[in-house]
């Protein structure tokens, strides 16, 4: 017998349709059967349906988050692949791609798989392992692209570290091109970063800290959006940070280079004024920058110079933070907040509205690193995200399922979340109350 | 009404021109007690104070150590080596530790910036500041403002230059915080590499001659380089940096005015300083050294909730804060 779900009387909005509109989505097994005004009334009689009622709430294809950090293997106390895609699932995403900088580097055909086999066993969100570049992330010998993607692996990247020889930064993205995967691009000039806690600026100047400039970025993005436009080979640039990055992306797509961005909640919504008090929980790699960065990565999302925006979870231990700022990790936790983050600093002040948040954080990660998700078309795998756009609340880390507490958010008022997350026609989340 | 301090002394930036002042007021009648044959009053019998350092410092920690011994506190010094990653317990641990022990304050030095702060958010005790990376050494910006003071008879208006590495100096953010609230003019002059980016952010004019330094000051703090520096890449070499930017009898007698020379010390004879400008008539290094002690009297008086208007009874034996 199969199983069906109705989700009855929300607003739908899924861009890769141009649709928005109040209907009911109907799902059968794991794919989606119909949508439609009348859906309703004309399946209301089907045998063990599941109504979910969604008045008042956003129907949308499932969020992909390109960019995240599970820790599985080698810091299982920090968070687990389950652990992270449980966390996942209550953010409203269907699917995250997992990084490669765990212990060991997922650099070979097994250690994909590995993440692959605990993926399915978590049985919530989709996990897409994201193979290394280089073998170790050692920046030295490419790894083995096209055993890995045989495997399930989706991208590559050595993020957490830049690919400090521009050598094997055009090795890879000629490599890839076989494969049709996106290398994804942590961007850092090694040199200048070096020791950097925090942008360089006015406030690192007055807390003593050695910062990072905007450059250590810039001089990146525009060396691997050169080296795509010299092999025809996709640069995917993670975590935009700056006004400056976002102008050298213009200039690249403006050239149809293959190029493509991606940016993070916090850096579309926190400055450097964060860091005062040395609170590392805003600690993180590529800094938070300065008001005007905030302000043209805002429009850059708005005007597509951005295409996706990807939330960089990056779990830690609470020890691991609770130090001196210098020798405190980067990074935090962002899967449980990036949609209400989005919807307080882009939607409600009418930056994007809705139907674009959904496209930078549905269709067009979908789309960049050819996911099956994206598109509630009929047909579609039925990944789908119930959220409220308008409820607030406020983050509690000790709630999250993600073992990381680590958030700048702690305390603030949010608006906007998940109400309930279907994978393949499962409801892996559900909101309680 | 007269200021408070607070629980904890972490830095200048934070405080007001008025809370400076009350410092460098309450440090005066504190002077004189070093000078006295037996060096000793009763103001903080009782009260237990821990030396917490991270680095290696001379200077500061006999500094303070004095300040607490002549106030009468009981002492314990903890020289922690090695950098806090390398070493086993973290700084938290060391916190609670201490606050187990129920010490009423610690001085602390660390080479992490923001390090007193972390221990001061933790722990109930007062925390000062006695220098934390490369953002503040707040006693030795108070001593290098006491010590202007006393030879000015103001701060409103006189012109300081601190000349070398302030993009690393705990001591020149201390100085450029406590002046420009006390009404100083304040320049900052160094090669460029050793200058944050965002300086004049931060109120000050930047000189990139040492020259035109010398022509506008009334007086010159002078930074010690520190030569690590060098294979950081910052500078090309102790000869070269000399040449451009050492202070030299030569180049002051130029400016026809006589300029006041302070140096936070150790000092490097012969690179940021020539011996006959260390040693000279306008040099008031080891009076700065005199007055940290006074200083530091008038910091630990006033966090142990001592009143500013009992100083002078306080010094003359009576028990009360």
């Amino acid at each position: 017998m199969s199983r069906s779900i109705l989700l009855r009387g929300g607003r739908v909005i899924d861009p890769s349709q141009s649709l928005d509109e109040t209907a009911d989505v109907l799902i059968v097994d794991d794919t989606v059967e119909a949508i439609g005004a009348r859906v309703a009334s004309e399946t209301s009689n089907r045998d063990g349906l599941e109504i979910i009622d969604c008045t008042g709430l956003i129907v949308s294809p499932g969020f992909v988050d390109v960019h995240c950090h599970l820790r599985e293997p080698g810091r299982e106390e920090v968070e687990t692949i389950a652990t992270g895609a449980r966390a996942a699932a209550a953010g409203g995403f269907t699917s995250v791609c997992a990084m490669p900088n765990t212990d060991p580097v997922t650099d070979n055909q097994a250690a994909v798989g590995f993440i692959i086999r605990q993926g399915t066993i978590a049985n919530a969100a989709r996990v897409y392992p994201v193979g290394a570049i280089s073998l170790g992330q050692r920046g030295e010998a490419l790894a083995e692209f096209g055993e890995m993607v045989a495997a399930g692996a989706v991208a590559v990247s050595d993020d957490g570290r830049p690919v400090a020889s521009a050598h094997l930064m055009r090795t890879a993205l000629e490599y890839a091109r076989t494969f049709g995967i996106p290398v994804a691009d942590h961007c850092e000039e090694p040199t200048l970063a070096n020791g950097g806690a925090m942008n360089e600026g006015i406030v690192s100047a007055r807390l003593g800290l050695k910062g990072i400039p905007a450059e250590a970025e810039e001089i990146m993005a525009i060396r691997d959006i050169l080296l795509a436009r010299r092999t025809g080979g996709h640069i995917h640039l993670c975590h935009m940070s700056t006004r400056g990055s976002v102008e050298l992306i213009r200039w690249g797509k403006d050239r149809g280079i293959n190029v493509t961005a991606e940016v993070c909640p916090h850096h579309i919504s926190l400055t450097e004024d964060a860091v005062e008090d040395y609170d590392t929980n805003a600690k993180m790699n590529p800094p938070l920058r300065t008001a005007d960065d905030v302000a043209a990565l805002q429009q850059a999302v708005r005007d597509g110079t951005i295409d996706v925006i990807a939330t960089d979870h990056a779990p830690h231990h609470y020890d691991e933070k609770e130090r001196e700022f210098a020798d405190a990790p980067n990074g935090i936790v962002g899967l449980e907040t990036a949609l209400a983050v989005n919807i307080t600093w882009l939607v409600a002040p009418g930056i994007i509205d809705l139907p674009l948040l959904i496209e930078r954080m549905s269709c067009a990660p979908s789309r960049v690193y050819k996911l099956s998700g994206g598109t509630l078309r009929r047909g579609a795998p039925a990944d789908v995200t119930v959220f409220d756009p308008e409820t607030t609340w406020v983050v509690e880390p000790s709630r999250f399922k993600s073992k990381g507490r680590n958030t700048p958010y702690a305390g603030h008022t949010l608006q906007g979340r998940a109400r309930f997350t279907l994978v393949g026609g499962r409801v892996v989340y559900r909101a309680d109350e | 009404m007269i200021p408070s301090l607070g629980k904890d002394l972490l830095g200048l930036e934070r405080l007001s021109g008025d809370q400076i002042k009350l410092i460098l007021d309450t440090a005066e009648p504190f002077k004189e007690i070093s000078e006295r044959a037996i060096k000793k009053v009763p103001t903080l019998r009782g009260a237990t104070i821990v030396n917490l350092f991270f680095e290696a410092s001379t200077r500061t920690r006999v500094s303070f150590e004095f300040a607490e011994k002549r106030l009468s506190a009981d002492t314990v010094n903890v020289a922690a080596s090695g950098s806090s990653v390398s070493k086993g317990e973290t700084l938290v641990d060391t916190a609670r530790n201490l606050e187990a022990m129920r010490i009423d304050m610690v001085v602390i030095r660390h080479g992490a910036s923001g390090a007193a702060q972390f221990l001061a958010d933790r722990i109930e005790s007062n925390v000062i500041n006695a220098g934390d990376g490369t953002h503040e050494h707040p006693t030795q910006g108070l001593l290098d403002l006491l010590t202007l003071r006393d030879h000015f008879g103001r701060l409103d208006g006189i012109k300081v230059c601190i000349v070398g590495d302030v993009m690393h100096s705990r001591v020149a953010r201390s100085n450029i915080w406590g002046l420009t609230k006390m009404g100083a003019d304040v320049g900052v002059c160094g090669p460029r590499s050793l200058l944050p980016n965002a300086i004049d952010e931060m109120g000050v004019k930047v000189f990139n001659r040492v020259e035109e330094a010398i022509e506008w000051a009334d007086a010159l703090n002078i930074l010690r380089l520190q030569f690590e520096r060098m294979t950081a890449g910052y500078i090309p070499s102790q000869r070269e940096y000399n040449r451009v930017f050492g202070i030299s009898r030569e180049r002051l007698d130029r400016a026809k005015r006589d300029i006041l020379i302070l140096h936070p010390g150790p000092m490097n004879r012969g690179v940021e300083i020539d011996s006959d400008v260390a040693d000279g008539p306008f040099s008031v290094i080891l009076e700065q050294v005199t007055n940290g002690v006074a200083v530091r009297m008038a910091v630990l008086y006033l966090l142990s909730g001592g009143k500013p208007e009992l100083a002078e009874s306080a010094k003359r034996g009576g028990g009360e804060r």
